[in-house]
């Protein structure tokens, strides 16, 4: 078992022809993603290498029964691609692209209340299932296949913790990175809940930053729903704080969002927490 | 006349220290002078996008003016939050809550539906991340008024904007991270004096956060984005290496887009151009590893190579201290 994707899932990507959309298909391709579609408007009808190429997602889908959907168009489009993917029926999409406008983004997840499927992201590096499945960006031959659930707000961070754990014999069972936008699809809370229900997950690393509640939510949801355990870090705690536009965000947010509430809401929550990120895969060897 | 011109040369000149321009002030080059108004009652009106609702909520308290975070905090029913559904837009039920929540004089209400409602307009048509007024006056003559205004807008969104991009004022920025934002460099200038140079934001907290921990203090925020190109982080470098408060550089990368033989070559050649004459530490991992260090070895360049993140801490820590 994994959470969200496996051998079976079947891939189009949309933004295929572009040069990062060619380049990370034939790298999922390689590491054994069934990637069985791509679409560009205006290029149906060509193939990249020997992968269709459709002009619309609902012709992709139609014709490849593609189930998830791997999005890497330029920021003006991303909201409108995640839209075509969720009315095309696709149950899993992975939004690669960074910069959409948060107002975008805003009307998008409204849209997705309405679809039954998941976002993950958009700027995030996607999803893996080490052995079985990549839908993403991340370097695949840094993972391996084992018990560990990771779930991060970072990319490159993501990468740091996973070397880690695999390079102290700990392999994952799925990782995803849910983007560092304000506004995205999936959060903390429903992976740990996914991880949660994984039989073959056996515990959970959760790595956060500064910034919003969504570490401090997910504590609480920890403590009140997870026997497995989990092993938490924060990036951003010895950054200064910004320079702050009037109250509002402050009025919002409360107390929340400093590394150190993030912290406190770990401990108190019975998260394993790692203060330096050099000792993360040693700390993961000691509670799971 | 002559009062104002007076007041105005005390302003004109002086630092000013707000929770907008951090603790070391800033210049005040320009003002701003409106006519005088009698008020009755400071309110304070906001408008942001809120994180876990993905909605653009209002915000209004009939206690405005400097406290309001202090009010937030003591009496949250204070405050008058209206969640508007981005599909719909802003309704006549919500214009009405927000000025009977507020205790406006029934005088007012016009004037104050026409504020909110093209306040979300505002909001909307020019891609806001907040917009706050802080304080929004009722008037002697029962009208509103607004004192001040703090506005951000989305970066992600500029595109779409050109004439705010025109309103762009240069002057008022740090010249190097003016410089950085040229190569969609995303650098901020600290206190420290350790340069770092990072893929990826997290990562980069992350890596501040360590030298941090290892006893020494970062120079800098530097993240050159996942998929960097070697004329990017050139450009990286060079912007460090100018910082005269740097005494020593942290590289640590986590090639995934970005490959360690494509950094690697930006920092050769950044290098040679510049030459380098305080210690570098580099820690690099993930694509093309052995690409990257090979080249960097082959460079002869002086170099500290570090196998880990501890590794790097303490090296970095050890050059500086």
């Amino acid at each position: 078992m994994s959470i969200f994707v496996n051998k079976d899932t079947r891939v189009l990507v949309q933004g295929i022809t572009g040069n990062e959309g060619s380049f990370h298909a034939r790298q999922c391709i390689e590491y054994g993603t069934q990637i069985v579609a791509g679409v560009t408007p205006g290029k149906g009808g060509q193939q990249m290498d020997a992968i269709p190429v459709f002009n619309t997602v609902a012709d992709a889908v139609a014709k490849t029964g593609a189930n998830a959907s791997l999005i890497f168009v330029p920021p003006p489009f991303g909201a409108d691609a995640i839209m075509e993917a969720a009315d095309a029926g696709v149950k899993l999409i992975v939004a690669i692209t960074e910069g959409i406008p948060i107002l975008d983004m805003v009307k998008v997840k409204h849209f997705l209340a309405t679809k039954h499927c998941r976002l993950i992201g958009p700027n995030c590096p996607g999803i893996i299932t080490p052995g079985e499945c990549k839908i993403g960006i991340m370097p695949g031959k840094i993972h391996k296949k084992g018990s560990v659930g990771v779930v991060s707000r970072s990319g490159t961070l993501t990468y740091e913790v996973v070397d880690q754990l695999t390079r102290l014999g700990m392999g994952q069972s799925t990782c995803i990175g849910i983007g560092g936008d304000p506004v995205n699809g999936t959060n903390f809370i429903d992976v740990l809940e996914a991880f949660q229900k994984d039989d073959e997950t056996r515990g959970v690393v959760m790595v956060g930053e500064i910034g919003g509640s969504a570490e401090e939510e997910a504590a609480m949801y920890v403590k009140a729903h997870m026997t497995k355990p989990v092993v938490g870090f924060i990036a951003g705690l010895t950054a200064p704080p910004g320079r702050r536009m009037g109250h509002a965000g402050a009025i919002i947010s409360g107390s929340s969002g400093t590394g150190e509430a993030k912290i406190a809401a770990f401990k108190e929550n019975g998260i394993h927490v790692c203060e330096n990120l050099g000792q993360i895969g040693r700390i993961c060897k000691d509670v799971f | 006349m002559e009062e104002v011109e007076t007041l105005a040369e005390q302003i004109l000149g002086m630092t000013l220290v707000t929770h907008q321009t951090g603790p070391q002030g800033k210049l005040v080059k320009k003002l701003l002078i409106e006519a005088g108004q009698n008020i009755q009652k400071e309110l304070y009106l906001s408008l942001l996008v809120d994180r876990a609702t993905a909605s653009i909520v209002i915000m209004a308290s009939q206690d405005g003016g400097m406290d309001i975070e202090q009010v937030a905090a003591d009496t949250p029913d204070r405050i008058i939050k209206i969640y508007v559904d981005p599909l719909l837009g802003l309704q006549g039920y919500q214009i009405r809550r927000a000025a009977f929540g507020l205790e406006l004089p029934s005088a007012a209400m016009k004037s104050f539906s026409a504020l909110l409602s093209n306040l979300y307009k505002f909001f909307v048509a020019n891609d806001c991340s907040l917009v706050e007024i802080n304080p929004l006056i009722l008037t002697s003559d029962d009208q509103v008024a607004a004192l001040d205004a703090k506005v951000d807008f989305d970066s992600n969104a500029m595109y779409r904007h050109k004439d705010l991009q025109e309103l762009r004022d240069l002057d008022e920025e740090d010249p190097a991270e003016v410089e950085a934002s040229k190569f969609n460099l995303n650098y901020i200038n600290l206190d420290g004096n350790v340069g770092n140079i990072v893929n990826g934001a997290g990562l980069a907290m992350a890596t501040m956060d360590i030298i941090k921990n290892a006893g020494a203090s970062p120079a800098n925020f530097m993240d050159v984005g996942g998929g960097a190109s070697a004329e990017q982080v050139e450009n990286a470098f060079r912007i460090i290496l100018a910082d005269q408060k740097v005494k020593a550089v942290l590289i640590n990368i986590f090639g995934g887009i970005l490959r360690c033989d494509i950094f690697a070559k930006g920092v050769v050649d950044a290098a040679k151009k510049t030459g380098i004459k305080i210690p570098v530490v580099v820690r690099m991992e993930g694509t093309n590893v052995d690409e990257g260090k090979k080249i960097l070895a082959d460079a002869g360049l002086n170099l500290t190579s570090a196998v880990d993140l501890l590794d790097a801490a303490q090296k970095i820590a050890a050059a500086v201290n």
